[in-house]
């Protein structure tokens, strides 16, 4: 009874504090700019299914790709097991669905007990990479500190994890060969490992033995799920919605400014002034500088960001020695928008802007100002080195696209700022003033002498 | 003597009261760049050749704007965009060959947003549909014949736009021995040039990116390293300079790989 009480109050605790971290998060993707989503929502579905579900981008790198298959089955089907859980944690049952399903759960049990011991495999192959291979990909100056531990964190929650299904699992088995049980299962691996290490131990200590095995399993669980909030892990949710929501035009369609073509085609024929698009109540926002000039899809890409350094390992600008890492840039968003979604929500009167500052001003997201933006946490020189090359949008195994939010940045420097790399001005002004990028004393096709001069 | 080739402009069709089968958009590059204009006049001569009705729009045409836009200046990519889709609006355009990856890529999937909605394609599909169709003769046993060549694919063309395979089919056509570099198709690896990096500097880092994607060029061994960007063209060239191979490592287009193969 004492158990299902303290039961209660850990899964009340565990979801009331996930779902007030879940709603941070949700509060902090919303700073960003809307953005119509539109186009064929059963392609989008289908990229869900293919991409997220299904991880057909990951298997681009194949050994990775199968260990990362075995961890991710492994936890998609002990999903099933949670059930049993917590219906048992609740109710004080033990096996609830043991009786009731009988041969299917049996099937079920083993069925976990195989992917668990996969995932056991993958657990130790990802530690080894992580540390012990110096993958260069792991080791890039935005994985010290926090991102390095929670690499780590997850693989030895998964290990405390497995001890606890099977310590667990193997346990029941010893007290199942001593007639201790209602049930009867029979498990690939705990009907064998369970006997064999636990066998010599009396029923009191095997019952405690499988109490500490169900109560670690749930314990890392409930960890587990108030850890992703702050984690890179959070990509287990997210992959579903940033894959669902991804842009579907051409990669090579960067977004049209319309109100830039709205004033263009004014200039350009007068008539056109008076279009209704051209009519603007506020003054449009030119490019990102902040969180809050990025879109809201940037954002939800940020905190779906898993830091697995594919985009950062393929950057031209990053494997030739450039700060430019776009792994980087999505890591950095991230930062900001926890830090401006905090400082919003402390209400604090100083973050207001100056020009909004009076009595009963109240700090929101409209009014917000602490005098920082993304380039405190993205430098010029990084935004200015990106070719525009399109293979870390090709990398990324969940269809983030940090070369958008990077030219978001860079028609912010250029447009908002005036400001950007001198040396490209010639060739703005050379495209505005002579119609190409260099600015040439012969005609465009003089070529064409040259064509017949061969000839000749 | 070779008999004149007449280039035509758009104009000059419209004064006759008559559109050619495709407008051949010839970009910045191709028009200025020395080497580039080789290129522009080999593809000329090809269409020449087969016959096709093509013209160019000459001083009507102005850059598409793809190195402004990816820089981050919005206005000056609308300004010339915008000019251009005018033009090619007037005379009726409705179908656009480049040898540029960069013009192809604009032309195709950003001046629909502004009005400019042609078929738009890159010069290496067309020279495969012309092999295909037996418009293009190669010489048998051409000066190509089983001579080592490397391709490098292009960003624009190949992981922004997925055209990998037309290229690879006018190489097999000469008969060329194609050896693939470690980084191909959707993983290429950039020249360097792309987002308007071509007219800067670089930031300071370990070493430039052509010299990487040169190296792993000069590993496979090839003699010619195969383009079909005139910017890649310039980035491999210089890279093969830098690294002093210039004698025994070419760097051609595929226009001008059929060209001198005949």
């Amino acid at each position: 009874m004492i158990g299902q009480i303290i039961f209660a109050i850990l899964s009340i605790l565990t979801f009331g504090y996930a779902a007030f971290q879940f709603n941070k998060i949700r509060q902090n993707i919303l700073l960003g700019q809307e953005e119509k989503i539109e186009g064929d929502t059963s392609l989008r579905l289908k990229n869900m299914f293919l991409v997220a579900f299904g991880q057909q981008k990951m298997f681009k790198r194949f050994v990775p790709a199968i260990f990362h298959l075995f961890i991710y089955v492994a936890f998609l089907m002990t999903q099933i097991e949670l059930i049993e859980i917590l219906i048992d944690g609740f109710t004080g049952s033990h096996r609830f669905f043991a009786s009731m399903l009988g041969g299917l759960y049996n099937f079920i049990i083993n069925f976990i007990e195989v992917l668990s011991a996969l995932a056991f495999v993958a657990t130790f192959v990802f530690l080894a990479r992580r540390n012990l291979l110096k993958l260069p990909r792991f080791h890039k100056a935005e994985m010290n500190g926090w991102p390095k531990l929670d690499g780590n964190l997850i693989l030895y929650g998964e290990f405390l994890l497995l001890i606890g299904i099977f310590s667990m699992n193997g346990a029941d088995m010893a007290l199942q060969a001593k007639g201790e049980t209602s049930y009867s299962l029979n498990l690939i691996i705990s009907s064998n490992l369970g006997p064999a290490i636990f066998g010599g131990l009396d029923i009191h200590t095997l019952h405690i033995i499988e109490k500490f095995g169900w109560w670690l399993h749930i314990l890392v669980v409930f960890g587990f799920i108030n850890y992703l909030p702050k984690s890179k892990h959070l990509h287990i949710f997210f992959a579903f919605p940033n894959t669902y929501y991804s842009k579907l035009d051409s990669r090579g369609k960067m977004e049209n400014m319309d109100s830039i073509m709205n004033e263009v085609k004014s200039m350009m024929d007068p008539e056109a002034a008076f279009d209704d698009s051209a009519e603007m109540e506020e003054l449009p926002v030119f490019g990102s500088n902040d969180v809050t000039t990025l879109s809201w899809r940037n954002l939800l890409e940020s905190y779906t960001c898993t830091e697995c350094g594919r985009c950062t390992s393929v950057c031209p600008a990053n494997m030739t020695g450039k700060k430019l890492s776009p792994r980087k840039v999505m890591m950095d968003i991230r930062d900001r928008a926890e830090e401006v979604g905090d400082k919003i929500r402390s209400g604090n009167p100083e973050y207001i802007r100056d020009d909004a500052k009076s009595e009963n001003a109240v700090l929101s997201a409209e009014n917000f100002d602490d005098g920082k933006s993304l380039f405190d946490y993205i430098s010029k020189e990084e935004i200015h080195a990106c070719t525009t090359c399109n293979a870390c949008v090709e990398a990324c195994p969940i269809l983030i696209n940090p070369m958008e939010s990077i030219l978001k940045l860079r028609r912010y420097e250029l447009l908002t700022e005036s400001a950007g790399p001198t040396e490209w001005l010639p060739m703005f002004n050379s495209i505005e003033n002579n119609g190409a990028v260099w600015s040439m004393s012969e005609s465009r096709d003089q070529w064409v002498n040259e064509l017949n001069k061969e000839n000749d | 003597m070779a008999e004149k080739i007449n280039v035509k402009t758009m104009a000059e069709y419209a004064a006759e009261g008559t559109k050619p089968e495709i407008l051949f958009w010839v970009g910045c590059a191709g028009s200025f760049d020395a080497r580039a204009q080789k290129v522009t006049v080999a593809f000329t001569k090809i269409l020449n050749q087969v016959g096709m009705n093509f013209a160019i729009l000459g001083q009507e045409e102005s850059c598409t704007g793809d190195p402004a836009r990816r820089a981050g200046n919005e206005f000056v990519f609308q300004m010339t965009a915008l000019q251009n889709i005018e033009v090619m609006n007037m005379y009726g355009v409705d179908k656009i060959v480049t040898t540029c990856p960069h013009c192809f890529n604009t032309l195709k999937n950003e001046y629909p947003d502004l009005g400019g909605n042609y078929e738009v394609i890159h010069h290496t599909q067309l020279l495969q549909e012309l092999i295909d169709e037996g418009r293009i003769k190669m010489t048998e046993g051409g000066t190509f014949k089983g001579k080592k060549i490397t391709y490098h694919d292009s960003c624009y063309l190949g992981r922004v736009n997925g055209v990998y395979e037309a290229p690879r089919k006018v190489l097999e056509e000469l008969d060329t021995d194609l050896v693939e570099l470690k980084r191909c198709r959707t993983n290429g690896l950039c020249c360097g040039a792309g987002g308007a990096q071509m007219f800067k500097e670089d930031e300071a880092g370990k070493k430039s990116i052509n010299i990487e994607r040169v190296e792993e060029a000069l590993d496979t061994g090839s003699e010619i390293i195969a383009v079909n960007c005139p910017f890649c063209l310039t980035m491999m060239t210089d890279g093969v300079k830098a690294k002093e191979k210039q004698d025994s490592v070419m760097v051609y287009d595929l226009a001008e790989l059929i060209i001198n193969n005949q």
